[in-house]
């Protein structure tokens, strides 16, 4: 029996879960380790815009080439999470001629198929656009749902035999002898103490090679192996919209800037995007400002935006990565290229592979390039099979088809599941056992789908959140917290539930502060009362230290009777000397009880 | 002839049909005018005094302040401390901003007196002051001062031992679940839950007002059949009471829990849920009932969008309010008054509103403090104490709202319920009982000065 070579694959966004299937595929033996959920740091925080190149195609012409390239690709073996909404670059009146037409000959020099729209036939497409709109051109840019793709890839490497550990963070790296020989990985449970394996223990990983994937914390790992590697995280906003003002990728076309893109995804708008360097890629400012700079700079080119609902905002940072010496001081100049750093030439470490740079769009590539690399150094001849196969859950387009009745969902209903599930929704839907009714209205989630997500991702409902789409709507888990939460029994017990059900408000809770205002903040007061007044779950004596002292209360009209056991239609109105807690007053004295 | 009546009541939810009930009894000519559909059927059905006394953290602190987080060991913020028994004794604890202050205990005890005498014997709760616990749909237990007869045999002080029915496919109420929630609140007798089939099948995601229908109307002996699945289970839980979400009924709640009641030979009650809230609605029912008989007459669906006004003394700046403008299909019908309330809501039923910028009372304009920076409108913790669940407008005295220099805006304007501000009532548990205070005194008030 021939023993594989052993990869370590550090990072669960699209790049590590791109590589740990790739490997995987070509027969190594793969463990890929995430210290929080699969896309918890940059894939899981992007607009979900799948290039068409066009956004490079004046400036970056090899990035230009890889986009469309890997965007044709995308189409093919990702079916079920992407949208083909088609893209624009729309010029207003003020904006330079000469950039329009620089663009244009890019897309053609790039082999973007792109088309030039009159200002009436954008305003056609897309009705909101400004009344100003000189011209457009039409790229084949469309919306990927960067959950289910990267969920989709690390599925496909555990069916070739990939270890996929989450909530596991590398808090060392092992060098011997010079030589990096694995990493330590602490098992953490979230951020709530809930069940997700076994929390608090560390466990030594060896592996012939580690691919450290983690984008903008791909310093942090490099400093725990002694290495230098210059990642320059940059933060980005991006604004969510309550539903989708346009149908299209709609682009400024000027050379750079923020705000100047609209990413039309699943029933919502995302606004998009600063460019702001950051120290620490966990720990930076999210201001109002930016949300203002969205709005107010994207309303001249939609000017229904202004006043159109926002629902909730959230930043990510881009692994922006240049080569030592560059020197480029604006982030928006810096190269959106991916480098690949062997660590054995660059800084004699051999046995750990860094992969820095580049874009959501192109991550198969990097996987493929840096998978190459470790064929390579292997002496592993195995050909990239990755943009060949389709990923799980778009093996096979025809089940979209015939979605509606097979399953007894409403169309609506049935048709978004069957397109977030793809070939799995016959699986999913069609073997449920028992009624399947809706869990998430705002995103059409039922019972089924959900289920299934939580057999993924335990109590961890922001994971299953991010498999589903749950609690993401208009409502942000309003009418949904509760219930996405109550799904989780009775395979969990009521305090695992709890948990679970605060954690997830709270997250919520934290991307709707900055859209807290004209309707959502309405929502926001709607979502309070549901869950401090219908439900109490702000005073619930589950969750506060002191017992409640029930026999202080009111035990109905009948209580006399039901205790004593004999007549008298007094009630219980002595029952209330003695209150369920002592009054204070606002310096914090204690007040007398008054007897009633 | 120009619609002309002595008081004019904007807004129906419970502060507005409060003080139009109230000012009828005067004896004074009253309209009330509402536009959108009141939030009775988002509210539980529950009538909240005064359930908590939360812990301000006031000043000008940034939006990052936590909130009160002792003891509550989640990560949501929280209250700190525990229910309020007797919620008149609390009252004296408020601080002087709150609309319970301004109006004083008198006025709260008066507004529930007419509210025990409008309900009738759809209510229970008036014969002790204090406050009972009610499970909720979330499994825990809320403070509460009034609660609907068909949620009596559930109050949690009551020793009894207690089942709780789900419905399968009903993902607002887990009984299972609730009742091992209960029993982690410490409540003083044993619980179980169970889910079971609703004999008829519905659509999936059918609503529970289909529920209700199904049981009034006893389609498919539903109520039998209903029955005959729970048996075993009260008899091998020795249940003396038995829970079921609150769809028991739309048209005939009491003959639906008394027959099943009868069938289990226990006590039946229902569990207050979230929207579409049946005994929100049935209460909605009772009020509207009670305004028909008063002979308050109604103008339903339509906005008011502005006012007319008129300098009453120059150097004082004082404001009298002429007649509301009431849109109708673009054209905007003057409704003349002598006496005027403001009961259009709080945030949720848009009597507040906000832009980016600031937040304001649209109708009269009038002032709703604010800090001028929006992330201190809210807190971090998700159940923080946030200054937006205190917006509105503030009233003086005789609860006329007041400009930022504390003068009475208009001579006859009066506020009442969520469009007054310092009142955060979902933490305090409040919001009914406020509604009820503030609409009795305004109403009354507005009456009397015609």
């Amino acid at each position: 029996m021939t023993t594989a070579p052993t990869v370590l694959v550090l990072g669960g966004g699209s790049t590590g879960c791109g590589v740990a299937r790739d490997l995987a595929m070509r027969g190594f033996d793969v463990t890929l380790v995430e210290k929080g959920n699969l896309t918890h740091g940059t894939t899981g925080r992007m607009h979900g815009l799948l290039h068409s190149g066009g956004r490079y195609a004046v400036s970056d012409k090899a990035s230009a080439r890889e986009c469309i390239q890997e965007n044709r690709v995308l189409r093919r073996i990702a079916s079920h999470c992407v949208e083909l909404t088609g893209g624009l670059f729309v010029q207003k009146a003020e904006d330079d001629d000469a950039y329009f037409e620089e663009k244009l000959q890019g897309c053609r020099d790039c082999g973007i198929p792109a088309e030039v729209l009159s200002g009436r036939e954008a305003r056609e497409m897309e009705p909101y656009l400004a009344k100003d709109v000189k011209r457009a051109i039409r790229v084949p840019d469309g919306a990927v749902d960067p959950f289910r793709l990267c969920v989709a890839n690390a599925a496909s490497a555990e069916e070739h035999g990939a270890r996929v550990e989450t909530h596991s963070e590398v808090t060392d790296v092992l060098v011997e002898d010079g030589e990096v020989v694995g990493v330590e990985v602490e098992h953490k449970s979230g951020s709530g103490p809930r069940v997700h394996g076994k929390p608090g223990e560390t466990e030594e990983l060896y592996a012939d090679h580690v691919v450290n994937a983690t984008g903008a914390w791909a310093g942090q790992v490099g400093d725990l192996a002694g290495v230098d590697v210059e990642v320059r995280p940059s933060k980005g906003v991006m604004v969510v919209m309550n539903s989708r003002q346009v149908d299209t990728v709609v682009n400024r076309c000027r050379p750079k800037g923020d705000a100047d893109i609209i990413v039309p995804h699943e029933t919502a708008c995302i606004l998009g995007t600063t460019d702001e360097e950051v120290e620490d890629p966990e720990d930076y400012p999210e201001e109002g400002w930016e949300v203002d700079l969205m709005i107010d700079t994207l309303s001249e080119l939609v000017p229904m935006l202004k006043d159109a609902r926002t629902i909730r905002s959230f930043w990510g940072v881009r692994p922006l990565y240049e080569p030592p010496g560059t020197g480029t001081t604006d982030p928006t100049d810096i190269t959106r290229d991916f480098f690949l750093l062997d660590h054995g030439e660059r800084d004699d470490l051999p046995g750990m592979t860094s992969i820095v740079g580049g874009k959501f769009t192109t991550y198969r590539l990097m996987a493929e390039k840096i998978s190459d690399h470790v064929c390579e150094l292997f002496g592993v001849d195995a050909d990239c099979r990755t943009a060949d196969e389709p990923l799980p859950g778009s093996e096979d387009a025809a089940v979209l088809d015939d979605y509606m009745d097979a399953f007894g969902l409403r169309s609506p209903i049935g048709r978004r599941s069957s397109q977030r599930l793809g070939s799995k929704a016959e699986s999913v839907l069609g073997d449920w056992q028992g009624p399947n009714p809706v869990v998430c209205n705002c995103e059409a989630v039922t019972r089924a789908e959900f289920a299934d997500a939580l057999s993924d991702s335990g109590t961890d409902l922001n994971a299953a959140r991010l498999r589903t789409r749950a609690s993401m709507g208009n409502c942000q888990g309003a009418f949904c917290c509760s219930r996405m939460a109550a799904e989780l029994y009775p395979n969990y017990d009521e305090p695992v539930v709890r948990e679970a059900y605060d954690e997830l408000y709270a997250e919520r809770w934290k991307g709707e502060r900055h859209a807290l205002w004209g309707e959502q903040l309405s929502q926001a007061m709607l979502k309070y009362a549901l869950h401090a007044t219908t439900m109490n779950a702000d005073g619930d004596p589950a969750r506060l230290d002191d017992p409640v002292d029930y026999a202080a209360f009111d035990a109905g009209p009948d209580a006399v009777d039901v205790d004593a056991g004999e007549g008298g239609d007094t009630g219980r109105t002595d029952a209330t000397a003695d209150g369920g807690r002592p009054i204070r007053d606002e310096a914090g004295e204690e007040v007398d009880d008054a007897d009633s | 002839m120009p619609i002309r009546e002595d008081v004019l009541v904007v807004g129906g939810g419970m502060a507005g049909a409060t003080a139009a009930l109230s000012a009828a009894r005067t004896g004074a000519s009253v309209r009330l005018v509402s536009y959108r559909k009141p939030t009775f059927r988002q509210a539980s059905g529950l009538v909240d005094l005064l359930g908590y006394v939360p812990e301000r953290t006031d000043g000008d602190t940034s939006g990052d302040v936590e909130g009160g987080t002792d003891g509550s060991g989640s990560d949501t913020g929280g209250r700190s401390s525990g229910p309020v028994a007797n919620p008149y004794d609390a009252l004296s604890v408020l601080p002087d901003d709150h609309p319970y202050s301004v109006v004083g205990d008198d006025a709260v005890r008066e507004a529930f007196d007419l509210f025990d005498e409008v309900a009738g014997d759809l209510y229970v709760g008036s014969h002790t002051d204090a406050n009972a616990l009610l499970p909720t749909h979330g499994g825990t237990v809320k403070p509460t001062a009034r609660y609907p007869v068909s949620a009596a045999a559930g109050v949690a002080s009551d020793d009894r031992s207690m089942l709780l029915v789900g419905f399968e496919g009903l993902t607002d109420f887990d009984a299972p679940l609730a009742a091992q929630h209960l029993r982690a609140a410490g409540v003083p007798f044993d619980v179980e839950g169970v889910q079971v089939r609703f004999p008829i099948r519905f659509r999936a995601d059918a609503k529970v007002t289909r529920y209700a229908r199904a049981l009034d109307r006893d389609e498919e002996a539903a109520r039998r059949r209903l029955v005959s699945r729970l048996e075993d289970h009260v008899e091998s839980s020795g249940a003396e009471r038995v829970g079921f979400p609150a769809l028991l009924g739309d048209e005939q709640p009491a003959t639906v829990r008394e027959d099943l009641a009868d069938r289990l030979g226990v006590d039946v009650f229902e569990v207050p849920m979230g929207p579409p809230s049946l005994p929100g609605m049935r209460l909605e029912d009772r009020l509207y009932a009670a305004l028909d008989e008063a002979g308050v007459r109604m103008t339903t669906g339509n906005p008011v969008v502005d006012y007319e006004g008129e300098e009453t003394d120059e150097d004082a700046g004082s404001v009298r309010i002429n007649a509301v403008l009431v849109d109708h299909k673009n054209n905007r019908v003057p409704y003349h008054a002598e006496q005027f309330v403001l009961a259009t809501g709080g945030l949720v039923g848009k009597g507040i509103t906000s832009s980016r910028e600031r937040v304001m009372e649209p109708v009269f304009d009038c002032y709703v403090p604010h800090s001028e920076d929006r992330y201190d409108w809210s807190r971090a913790d998700a159940f923080g104490d946030h200054p937006f669940a205190r917006f509105g407008v503030v009233p003086d005295g005789e609860l006329r709202p007041t400009t930022a220099d504390g003068e009475a805006q208009f001579e006859n304007l009066r506020a009442a319920g969520g469009v007054l501000g310092g009142a955060d009532f979902a933490a305090e548990k409040s919001g009914s009982g406020v509604s009820l205070a503030t609409g009795h005194v305004a109403g009354r008030t507005a009456g009397e000065s015609v």
